[in-house]
C-alpha cells in the first residue's frame, strides 16, 4: 500500500561523504511520504498494514488536509503516497487530489480498483501528474482472492483494464511478496506488461494484522534467495521501494548488488501521516511506540517532522548491536525495524529475514509479539481476520460514523 | 548509487558548448549536502552531492554554455571532468535540457 524511495539517480562530482550517512541523519523535510487518508476499506486484506476497515471518526477534514497539503507544499515534499483503507472512498479524495497536485505535491495513490471505472479512468489519463497503483496480491484469483478477499482479483484487474482502455500510461501494478505468490512473480510481470502497467514488488511486513499471518505468509529463507536471484535478473523496470534492501547481504560483504539506498528512511528521509493526524515513523510501524506526534495537537507537520523526540532518537548513530559483528552489516544495516519490533525481536539484533540465518534462530527463542495499538478492523477475532471476507458495499463517505466503536462499518454512512 | 539513465546513446546528446536549464518539471530542494531534484514528470529523484554543483545547475539558464556556467563558479578546464559528468547524467535523466 506504500511506497518509499524508487532508486534515485546521482550526480556525484567531488565526494562529499555517502548518501546514506547524510540520510541517516535525517533531512529538514521528508523526501516523500505516505499519507493514509482513511481507515475505512471495502475489504479486509489478511495482511493489511494498517488495520483498516472501520473508518475513524476523527478523521481529518477537507479543510484540515488541504492545510497540511498547504505545509507540504512550503517544505517541499515532492510527492505523497496516498493510501489507507481505501482512499477512493473518502467523498473528497478527487479534490484533494486536485488540491495536491496544484501546489506541487505530486501524489501516487494505491487503490484496490473499486472506483477505478471507466469515468474515472479517462479522468485519471488526463493528468500528468498522478500515478495509480493497483494492489494484486497473486498473479491469479485463486491466491490473489485468498489474501484479499473474493472478487478482489476481478475488481483489480477490470481496473487495470479501464486505465489501459482510457490510454493512462504506466499504472504500477503493486504486489506484496509471499510464500504463496513468490513463484509468479513472473505472471506478475506479464500481467504488467498486457495492461503496460509498471510492477512493483514489495516486502511483507508483519505490521497491522499481517502480524497474525506472518509467520505463514511470508517467503522461506529458500524463497528470500530465489527472490533476490529474481531481482538480480529481472529488476530492471521493476521498482521494488528500496523494500528487500535486507537482501543486498546475499551479495556478499558490502552489498551493492541490488540498486537503491539501501537505508531504513524511518523518520529519517520518510514517514506516515494516519487518517487522523497522526505521524508515525513509517508506513509499516502504526502503533505507539513508533508515533511521534499529532499534526493538530503538536503544531503542525513540519514542528512534529524537526522536534518529535522519537524522530531525533532515530536520527541519532543507532546501535547494531548484536548485527555489529556481522561482516554483512554494511550491505543490510540490521534490516527493517517494523519487522523486529512486530515480531518480537530486538530493535539491536538481526531482522527476522536475516538471509544469513540469525533471524530464523530468534524467532525460535523466547519472544513476545507485541499488541496492536491501533486497530480499525471490522473484526477482532483472530480466526475471522485471517480470512478475508468479499468487498462490504461502502457508499462515499461524506459523515463519519456516529461513534468510535459502532459495530456496523456502514453504519451512519 | 548507480546512474541507470545513462547510456552511450544519450551520452552524446549532451554538449557542454550549448546552454541548457532544469526542464520545467523539475522541483530542487536545497540540502546541507547539496540538492534533491526530483523530477514531476518523470517521477525521478536525483542528488546533486555538493553545494557548487547546485550553484552551478541554477544558473545554467543564464550562459551561453554549459562551460561558461562552469567557468562562472571557478572551475577550470582541469576541474571541470567530474562536472560535466554529473551534468550528463542529469541531462540524460531529463533533468536538465537544452535552452
Amino acid at each position: 500500500m506504500t511506497s518509499l524511495l524508487e532508486p534515485p539517480v546521482t550526480s556525484a562530482p567531488p565526494k562529499v561523504g555517502r548518501l546514506v550517512d547524510q540520510f541517516e541523519k535525517g533531512l529538514d523535510a521528508p523526501i516523500c511520504l505516505t499519507w493514509e487518508l482513511t481507515y475505512a476499506c471495502n475489504l479486509s486484506c489478511v495482511h493489511c498494514l494498517s488495520s483498516s476497515g472501520k473508518r475513524d471518526p476523527r478523521e481529518l477534514s477537507t479543510e484540515q488536509c488541504k492545510a497540511i497539503i498547504d505545509e507540504l507544499q512550503r517544505m517541499q515534499v515532492f510527492y505523497v503516497n496516498i493510501g489507507g483503507g481505501e482512499p477512493t472512498v473518502r467523498s473528497d479524495f478527487w479534490e484533494l487530489v486536485d488540491y495536491a497536485t496544484e501546489h506541487q505535491v505530486g501524489v501516487k495513490f494505491s487503490t484496490n480498483g473499486v472506483r477505478i471505472d471507466k469515468k474515472v479512468a479517462a479522468r485519471l489519463a488526463a493528468s500528468d501528474y498522478v500515478d495509480v497503483q493497483i494492489s494484486l496480491d497473486g498473479a491469479t484469483a485463486e491466491v490473489n482472492d485468498a489474501v484479499r478477499g473474493p472478487g478482489s482479483f476481478a475488481m483489480a484487474v477490470r481496473a487495470l483494464e479501464n486505465l489501459s482502455e482510457a490510454g493512462f500510461r504506466d499504472a504500477k501494478i503493486s504486489v506484496v511478496v509471499t510464500r504463496e505468490n513468490v513463484d509468479q512473480l513472473d505472471e506478475f510481470k506479464a500481467l504488467a506488461d498486457k495492461y503496460g502497467a509498471t510492477l512493483r514488488i514489495t516486502r511483507l511486513r508483519p505490521s497491522g494484522r499481517a502480524v497474525d499471518v506472518w509467520d505463514d505468509l511470508h517467503p522461506t529463507h529458500e524463497q528470500q534467495r530465489q527472490l533476490y536471484d529474481w531481482l538480480v535478473a529481472h529488476g530492471e523496470g521493476v521498482l521494488t521501494g528500496d523494500s528487500f534492501f535486507h537482501l543486498s547481504a546475499f551479495g556478499g560483504e558490502g552489498g551493492g548488488s541490488l540498486p537503491g539506498l539501501n537505508l531504513c528512511g524511518a523518520g529519517r528521509v520518510v514517514c506516515l501521516i494516519d487518517p487522523v493526524g497522526d505521524v508515525y515513523a513509517c508506513p509499516f510501524a502504526i502503533h505507539d511506540n513508533f508515533h511521534a506526534g499529532n499534526i493538530l495537537t503538536d503544531g503542525g507537520f513540519a514542528s512534529v517532522w524537526k522536534n518529535s523526540e522519537l524522530f531525533r532518537q532515530l536520527r541519532e548513530p543507532q546501535s547494531a548491536g548484536a548485527c555489529s559483528s556481522c561482516n554483512f552489516f554494511d550491505a543490510c544495516r540490521g534490516g527493517c525495524m517494523a519487522a523486529k519490533f512486530f515480531t518480537g525481536l530486538p530493535m539491536d539484533g538481526p531482522d527476522p529475514e536475516c538471509v544469513q540465518g540469525y533471524g530464523q534462530s530468534a524467532l525460535e527463542g523466547e519472544r513476545t509479539v507485541p499488541q496492536s495499538s491501533v486497530d480499525h478492523s471490522r473484526t477482532g477475532k483472530r480466526a475471522e481476520r485471517r480470512t478475508p471476507q468479499a468487498p462490504v458495499p461502502l457508499t462515499l463517505l461524506t459523515k463519519p460514523p456516529a461513534k468510535f466503536c459502532d459495530e456496523n462499518p456502514l453504519a451512519g454512512l | 548509487m548507480t546512474a541507470p539513465g545513462a547510456t552511450a546513446v544519450a551520452t552524446a546528446q549532451f554538449d557542454p558548448g550549448a546552454t541548457w536549464r532544469l526542464h520545467p518539471q523539475v522541483a530542487l530542494r536545497p540540502e546541507p549536502f547539496g540538492a534533491l531534484l526530483y523530477h514531476f514528470g518523470t517521477r525521478k529523484l536525483s542528488f546533486l552531492k555538493n553545494t557548487v554543483i547546485v550553484a552551478v545547475v541554477r544558473s545554467l539558464g543564464e550562459h551561453d554554455s554549459v562551460r561558461d556556467a562552469l567557468r562562472a563558479h571557478g572551475i577550470d578546464e582541469n576541474a571541470e571532468r567530474p562536472y560535466l559528468h554529473a551534468l550528463r547524467t542529469l541531462a540524460d535523466s531529463h533533468m536538465i535540457v537544452p535552452a
